[in-house]
Formats: C-alpha cells, sequence, structure tokens
C-alpha cells in the first residue's frame, strides 16, 4: 500500500501543487449490475433444491416441516431486527430465507418445534442483527443458531434423537454413521449408501450426492468459489488418512470420512458464505484447509460425533487475521512491511 | 483546581441509574459475568461486594487527609483487602458452600475497579457522609444490574429464580444462558437495553413538548 496521507494533493513547500491534479477513483469503473445479493441468495436457493429434495425423499414431511419452521422464523426475526435498527426492510435479499433453509436443514429431523425457532431468533438475533445485518456478522448466522441450540437442548439434538427404533422409515433406525463410527458399535453403512444419502442423519447431509450437484452449480455460477470446498475436503481427507494410517483397524476408512456426516455439506453451503470467507484467494484456501482439519479432529478426538458446527464457528473468528496476513501484493508495489 | 463536589444526595441518586457500576461505567464486570448464572450466587456477591464497598469508601474518606498521592492505590488496595478478607472469611464460617460455589470470585473483590474507582473518585475527595451515601448508591446500582442479569440467566436457563421452579421441570429450557455463553449474551443484550432507554429518556428530556417515537 503506498502511504498517501488521504485525498490531500501532493504540495511544495510554497504550498503550490508539485503536479496537475487529477481526478483519480479507485476502481472498478465498469461493475455488472447482475451480481446482487439477491442473484446470488436465489443461486443458493437454487442449489439447494436437489439437497431439499433428497431430504423430503429420506424423512418426508418432517423435512418440509422442519425447514418451513427455521425460514417462517428466521423471516419474522429479520423483519423485526431491521424494523428496530429503522432500516428499511432486508427480506427482499432472500439472506433469510437462505439461513434458514441451510438452519433447517443442518438440524435432525427429530428436533422439536422449539427448536427450530430458537435456533432461528438466535441466529438472524444474535448471528447477525447485532452485529449490524447482512455483511457485518463475523459468524455465519445459521451455525451460531445451531451450535446455541445444540448445547442447549442436547438431549434433543444429541446423538440418541436421530434414532427412533419404532419408526416406519427404515434408516430413522439405525445410529447415524458418525455415532456408529464413534461408538465403534452398529454397523457402518456401505459407502455407495451413505454417498447418495440412503443414512440417517440432519436433514440435508445425508446425501453426498445431492450436496455435489447443488454445490457443483453454485461453483459454476461463481456464486461460490470453488477453492474453498476443494480445499476443505483435501484437507480432511489427508487428515483422516493420517489417522487411518495410525489406527489401520478401524472400518470407518478415509472415504467413510468424506462421505458421512455434513463435510460435504457444510464445504459447499455453509463455508463458502461470502460474508464470513476470507477476501483473497489464498485466504479461502487457508480457510478451506483449517475447515477440513478441524472437523476430523474434531469428529476423532471430541465427545461430539461432528465437527462443522465448532470447526465453522472457529475458523470465522480466524478470518479477519487470514484476510490480513494474505494482503495481495499489487504489481510494482512496495513489498509488504514485515 | 476546584470542582463542585456533588451533594451526598445526588451521589447515593447517580450511583444507581444515572453513573450505574455496570451498565454505565462497565466496571465490576468480572463477578457479573462469573457470577450471575442464578440469582442465589449474585446476591451473596452483591452482599459482600457491598459491604466491602461501604466500610472501605467510609474508611478512606476519614483518613482522606493523611493520603499522600503517590501512595493513594496502595492505601485503597489495602483497605479493601482487609474488608475482603474479613467478607471471605465471615462467608467461608457461616455459609460454606456458597463460599464454596464462589469460589475463588470473594477474594477477587479486591481487584473489582469498581471500588477502587469510588476510593478514587469519592471517598478520597469527600466526607463521610457524601461517602457513605455514594457506597451505598452504587451498591444498589451494582444490585440492579446483577439482579436482571441473574433473572434473565436464571429464568431462560434454569426455569427458576432464587431457586424456586417457575416452569415444569419437563419445560425445555436454554441450558447455554446459564453456561458462560450465556452470561455474555445476556450482559450484552441487558447492556444495549439500558443504553437505549438511557438514550431515550435522553431525547424525551432535551424535547419535552414533542412526542417523539
Amino acid at each position: 500500500m503506498a502511504s498517501a496521507p488521504g485525498n490531500a494533493p501532493a504540495i511544495s513547500q510554497n504550498g503550490e501543487p508539485l503536479e496537475p491534479r487529477l481526478q483519480v477513483a479507485p476502481g472498478p469503473h465498469l461493475s455488472s449490475t447482475g451480481l446482487s445479493t439477491q442473484r446470488l441468495m436465489i443461486d443458493v436457493l437454487i442449489a439447494l433444491v436437489p439437497v431439499l429434495g433428497m431430504a423430503f425423499y429420506l424423512f418426508r414431511w418432517f423435512a418440509l416441516l422442519q425447514v418451513g419452521i427455521c425460514v417462517v422464523s428466521c423471516l419474522v426475526t429479520e423483519a423485526v431486527a431491521s424494523s428496530w435498527r429503522g432500516s428499511k426492510p432486508t427480506l427482499g435479499d432472500a439472506s433469510a430465507v437462505v439461513t434458514g433453509l441451510i438452519l433447517g436443514l443442518s438440524l435432525p429431523w427429530s428436533a422439536p418445534w422449539y427448536v427450530g425457532v430458537v435456533a432461528s431468533v438466535v441466529a438472524i438475533g444474535f448471528g447477525k442483527a447485532v452485529f449490524g445485518g447482512l455483511g457485518q456478522n463475523i459468524f455465519n448466522p445459521a451455525m451460531v443458531g445451531r451450535a446455541f441450540v445444540m448445547i442447549s437442548f442436547a438431549s434433543s439434538l444429541g446423538a440418541t434423537a436421530y434414532v427412533r427404533p419404532e419408526a416406519a422409515l427404515e434408516i430413522l433406525t439405525q445410529a447415524t454413521p458418525l455415532t456408529a463410527a464413534k461408538e465403534l458399535s452398529g454397523s457402518v453403512p456401505g459407502l455407495w449408501a451413505l454417498f447418495v444419502g440412503n443414512a440417517n442423519g440432519s436433514l440435508g447431509e445425508t446425501s453426498v450426492l445431492a450436496c455435489l450437484v447443488g454445490g457443483l452449480y453454485l461453483c459454476l455460477r461463481r456464486s461460490a468459489v470453488w477453492q474453498i470446498p476443494v480445499s476443505m475436503i483435501a484437507s480432511a481427507a489427508v487428515v483422516a488418512g493420517i489417522a487411518n494410517l495410525l489406527m489401520p483397524e478401524t472400518p470407518f476408512t478415509v472415504l467413510h470420512h468424506l462421505v458421512s456426516g455434513a463435510l460435504v455439506f457444510a464445504a459447499f453451503f455453509i463455508a463458502t458464505d461470502p460474508v464470513t470467507s476470507p477476501l483473497t484467494t489464498r485466504g479461502q484456501v487457508i480457510f478451506g484447509a483449517g475447515l477440513g482439519a478441524l472437523v476430523v479432529a474434531i469428529r476423532l478426538f471430541s465427545n461430539y460425533p461432528e465437527g462443522v458446527v465448532f470447526a465453522v464457528l472457529l475458523m470465522n473468528a480466524v478470518v479477519p487475521l487470514i484476510n490480513r496476513v494474505t494482503i495481495p501484493k499489487p504489481l510494482g508495489g512496495l513489498p509488504a512491511e514485515a | 483546581m476546584p470542582v463542585r463536589e456533588p451533594a451526598p444526595l445526588e451521589r447515593f441518586l447517580n450511583g444507581i441509574l444515572p453513573e450505574n457500576p455496570v451498565y454505565r461505567q462497565l466496571l465490576g464486570l468480572c463477578p457479573t459475568l462469573a457470577v450471575t448464572a442464578a440469582m442465589k450466587p449474585a446476591m451473596t456477591m452483591v452482599a459482600a461486594t457491598a459491604f466491602v464497598l461501604i466500610c472501605s469508601n467510609l474508611i478512606t474518606s476519614l483518613i482522606r487527609h493523611l493520603l499522600k498521592p503517590h501512595l493513594r492505590i496502595l492505601v485503597f488496595t489495602l483497605t479493601i483487602a482487609t474488608f475482603v478478607t474479613i467478607a471471605d472469611r465471615t462467608l467461608a464460617a457461616f455459609a460454606y458452600p456458597m463460599s464454596k460455589l464462589l469460589g475463588p470470585y470473594v477474594p477477587l473483590i479486591i481487584v473489582n475497579c469498581m471500588i477502587i474507582s469510588r476510593c478514587e473518585v469519592c471517598a478520597s475527595k469527600q466526607g463521610p457522609k457524601a461517602a457513605l451515601a455514594d457506597a451505598v448508591g452504587v451498591s444498589l446500582g451494582f444490585l440492579l444490574a446483577l439482579a436482571s442479569v441473574a433473572t434473565v440467566r436464571e429464568i431462560l436457563g434454569n426455569g427458576s429464580w432464587f431457586g424456586i421452579q417457575l416452569v415444569p421441570e419437563s419445560f425445555p429450557t436454554l441450558i447455554l444462558m446459564i453456561l458462560p455463553p450465556g452470561a455474555f449474551l445476556a450482559l450484552g443484550s441487558l447492556l444495549g437495553l439500558f443504553t437505549w432507554l438511557g438514550r431515550r429518556r435522553k431525547q424525551r428530556a432535551s424535547e419535552p413538548e414533542t412526542e417523539s417515537a
């Protein structure tokens, strides 16, 4: 960065301008009006359609009910928050809908109605509105809400909440794959079943296939950067691979780690949130790598079977540092001060 | 330079809301966050702090002419430490479980900036009457702050108030609110609320004729 003090033109000792004054404005001078917040959010909504469809196929009306509760509560909270702030309503940019959808898809089918409501109020209220609204928040709002209810209602969101032995749907009678891996009990489903999504779990996370379809759409539309999901999944694979080498007898291989739990869902839909991820490409790679490593580390070493929520919140917290470390050097610019 | 020293009554009233130690001056945040998971420990903490504050304010005020400027903070701290030791040992003797529950937070009253600030601002400059009024007012302000935070946290987090169950046991409660993050959420929200109320009152006062929203 050149150290020009503000907009003051260079002035010599006798008070006359050294150089002819030109009107200099920072770029970009041409900008596309196409890439609005609303378009971005609508892209995310389109990308979530296969995930939502798969959730509906697996969990039937439970899925739509849960997601509906979250979306409606998020919209109401957003409306209330923006009216308190005295700003114009911000429902039109659909960001609250996206938060509600992602939050709903991250909850188990069995969670009671108040879990979704509390999670949504906390997500929009404490995750976003207290920081000043969209674009100002440090943490991913949906994950703030998810973490709040995860700790508050441990019995409704713990590993046992997913399982109903008497349920009519077959997948609901089994433990989630990650819980099975954690307790080394029960059978771990086959890789193909996990990939397609024929397994128990939170609403949106079961089908890696659906997440990949939606995620590819997002990346091709450039509504999400591809570096974050790629580096996240790659680093998760590396860490899981090291764990596998150290413990070769475990039935839970690297591929199992990649296709179970919310890793892929988070990689494409949660980590790529443009507000809470780094600005630079190098930073995005670091961010994704940290996420993947943390997710697998929490899975392996903590009491929780899945680590996406805490991994995302932890990495969100270091995004400002990553941004500072990875400031790109302009061509011909001064060397960065150490 | 001579500054007009507020009268005892003004000191008393200022301490409660206009210069509330927690909501206005952001002092004494450590106990506000640490012991407000329920009303009982919060009120015990308020009682201990009030005792220390009133006694040390009085003593400081009585010896204010003997204070040397470069040694005053040391004298304040020693005075406060004396009364904190008395409070701590009294609690341990007569309310052992509560003393156990509060743990290090009673000895930590020594470093509660709220008390040192009262010694510095009021007691070292004014007579015992003003110092006493000031200490009681600030204690009431501290009581208000801790009671509000603890009420929010205990009701939301445990469904009870002062240990009395308000909702059925099966009712879902926000356990996070009685954990450390809940302290920050509750304090932050209440701080916002009090700031907003204060600002609104100031607006109302500045334009008494026109009713503004």
